[in-house]
């Protein structure tokens, strides 16, 4: 079994975004980047999945992202995926969801891959598109949001836990399949140092728009949105400060969500 | 393609999510713009008691498919009904809810249809060039990004729960039913059992108002506390992640970066000091009430009324204040 992992390289969580002033984009410079945490998940799912089975042939893990971007691979790469393949171009850029899963899916359709994982949805931009998009394309079943995952012993299907609202749905898929991975599947693994550097062996094939078949038509097919502007939060009013004992405190606060912000 | 809206009403067991009732709100707000009908779309097993309750929103047409093997969710399966819907209603714009479900259904449908497709926005309208534009926050609710969507082709959105208030109509719709014919390979997925885990309280992200908890609480059994003040409020419970990693609560109920994204219309933090990762799963509330000692906490900062106590003293005494007004 051949299994491929989806990375994101994102902002970690605890930067201070600032807009452009153009609002074209946010500042991209001193932003500390980090793995998708939801990634993160994906690649110690494959990598346990390959201690616990002996059928287990590789563990590739694919970026999308400029040259810095490499830093987010070694990590997937010191965790355990065999190689590497980094789609890295400036026409990529350009590309919304829908047509980046049209671009990875033409890149790995004929890769022979029997589980593709990734992250529930990616932390910057928070769109979760990729996952069934690029399912939808390979058409193959995919399960998201997953927290628990087993394969069959031959192989040749899983069954699943995906969250929703206030139950879990138990999935039953045939592979080949793409699962997009949440919180609570696994937690990912500290890359040791050695490893680290092992990785930076490991090797990685670099992908550009014209080693894609068909690159030039993916656009006009499906997708087409365009990040027009960004601009900050409006900004929330100052609040109240309520004190004078609990019981006080307590009367007053019901009154307010009562009478003023007409709440309860 | 026609000047329709065509809205996704996803039902389970024959009960309209709350969040798809919302969406019909800006979906007659877009068809005032295109001069075209909102048309809703139910897809299940039994839907009788769902068509009357999407009815009643004010929709001019529904469109139902139904079918025994329809009665659960299936990626597979739900993609092929609403593809077909698409391509049958021709419409310009379509919306789902941003559920579990309708995030996971969207980008199937927009690849499948040759959509375009923008996901959890809060704010939608017909640009002056004629093609959709929304608004969306991004990077954990730090940013607000317009997307502009081509007009050539039909356009796909999840509308965020809670960003759209869930409007009446007069009802009679026209109602016109569709069979469902399953594609090849459709059988590959099925979900074969819904495990209920959040017992009798209601799930953290159906709850219009959410009661949480964090750290301060320091164990499992003070948590009482809350989960009363939830009953007194018909709150669902919430928890920062602090309170989950030391097991006062299970994940499912963890608001956050990486447990769950909630808008209810009022949030009450309880010894909570808001941690980035927490403020990323529910700045998007309407009114935040946080009850904390530490009047400079970051959450305090952030909400509308702070009460400086003692949380073990105060929400007690909220409880009682709440169940002596509801009688």
């Amino acid at each position: 079994m051949k299994i491929l992992v989806v990375v994101r390289q994102v902002p970690d969580s605890t930067t201070v975004i600032k807009i452009r002033p153009d609002g074209g984009d946010i500042e991209r410079a001193g932003v500390k980047l980090v793995v998708n945490p939801f990634d993160e998940f994906a690649i110690e799912q494959a990598v346990r999945l390959r201690e616990q089975r002996g059928d287990v042939q590789s563990i590739t893990a694919l970026i999308l992202g400029p040259a810095a971007a490499a830093e987010a691979l070694r990590i997937a790469l010191a965790v355990g995926a065999d190689d590497g393949i980094h789609l890295q171009d400036e026409a990529f850029d350009r590309l919304d969801e829908l047509q980046t899963a049209a671009l990875v899916a033409a890149v790995i359709k004929d890769g022979g891959y029997y589980l593709i994982l990734l992250g529930k949805q990616e932390i910057d931009l928070d769109s979760g598109q990729l996952g069934p998009a690029l399912a939808e394309q390979l058409d193959i079943p995919h399960v998201g949001a997953t927290v628990k995952l087993e394969v069959a012993a031959d192989g040749k299907s899983l069954a699943a836990r995906r969250r929703i609202e206030g139950a879990e749905e138990v999935v039953r898929a045939s592979l080949p399949a793409l699962l997009t991975c949440d919180k609570g599947l696994c937690e990912m693994r500290y890359p040791s140092l050695p490893n680290l550097m092992k990785a930076k062996k490991k090797p990685v094939r670099v992908v550009k728009a014209a080693d894609v078949p068909g690159f030039a038509e993916l656009a006009g097919v499906v997708g087409g949105t365009v990040l027009h502007t960004f601009q900050p939060p409006p900004e929330r009013p100052p609040g109240k400060l309520i004190g004078g004992g609990p019981e006080q405190a307590a009367r007053e606060l019901v009154r307010l969500l009562r009478e003023e912000a007409k709440v309860i | 393609m026609t000047s329709d809206i065509l809205i996704f009403a996803e039902q389970r067991s024959d009960r309209v999510h709350p969040a798809a009732l919302q969406v019909v709100t800006p979906a007659r707000a877009l068809a005032a713009q295109t001069n075209g009908r909102v048309v809703a779309c139910l897809i299940g097993d039994k839907l009788d008691a769902a068509a009357d309750a999407i009815d009643k929103t004010g929709v001019q047409a529904l469109v139902t498919v139904s079918d025994p093997v329809l009665a659960r969710y299936s990626a597979l399966r739900y993609r092929t009904a609403l593809s077909a819907v698409v391509q049958s209603v021709q419409p310009r714009v379509v919306l789902l809810p941003a559920t579990f479900m309708g995030r996971d259904l969207a980008p199937r449908v927009a690849m499948r249809t040759g959509a375009a497709l923008a996901t959890d926005v809060t704010g939608l309208r017909i640009g002056d060039d004629g093609g959709l534009d929304v608004t969306r926050p991004v990077y954990n609710g730090k940013a607000l990004c317009h997307v502009c969507f081509p007009q050539d082709r039909c356009a796909m959105a999840t509308v965020r729960p809670n960003a759209f208030v869930a409007p009446s109509g007069a009802g009679g719709a026209a109602r016109e039913s569709l069979p469902f014919v399953l594609a090849p390979g459709d059988e590959r997925l099925d979900t074969v059992e819904v495990a209920t885990t959040s017992g009798e309280i209601k799930d953290v992200t159906e709850g219009d108002i959410i009661v949480a908890g964090g750290r301060a609480l320091k164990s499992a059994d003070n948590f009482k506390i809350i989960c009363e003040l939830a009953k007194a409020l018909d709150a669902a419970v919430g928890a920062s992640r602090a309170a989950c990693d030391a097991g006062y609560q299970p994940h499912s109920r963890q608001v956050g970066l990486t447990g769950k994204t909630v808008t209810p219309r009022l949030y009450i933090a309880c010894g909570i000091s808001g941690a980035i990762q927490h403020l990323a799963g529910m700045r998007g509330s309407k009114v935040i009430v946080a009850v904390n000692t530490d009047k400079e906490a970051p959450l305090c900062k952030l909400a509308d009324y702070c009460v400086v106590e003692d949380l073990f003293k105060v929400v007690p005494l909220l409880t009682a204040e709440v169940k002596r007004l509801r009688g």
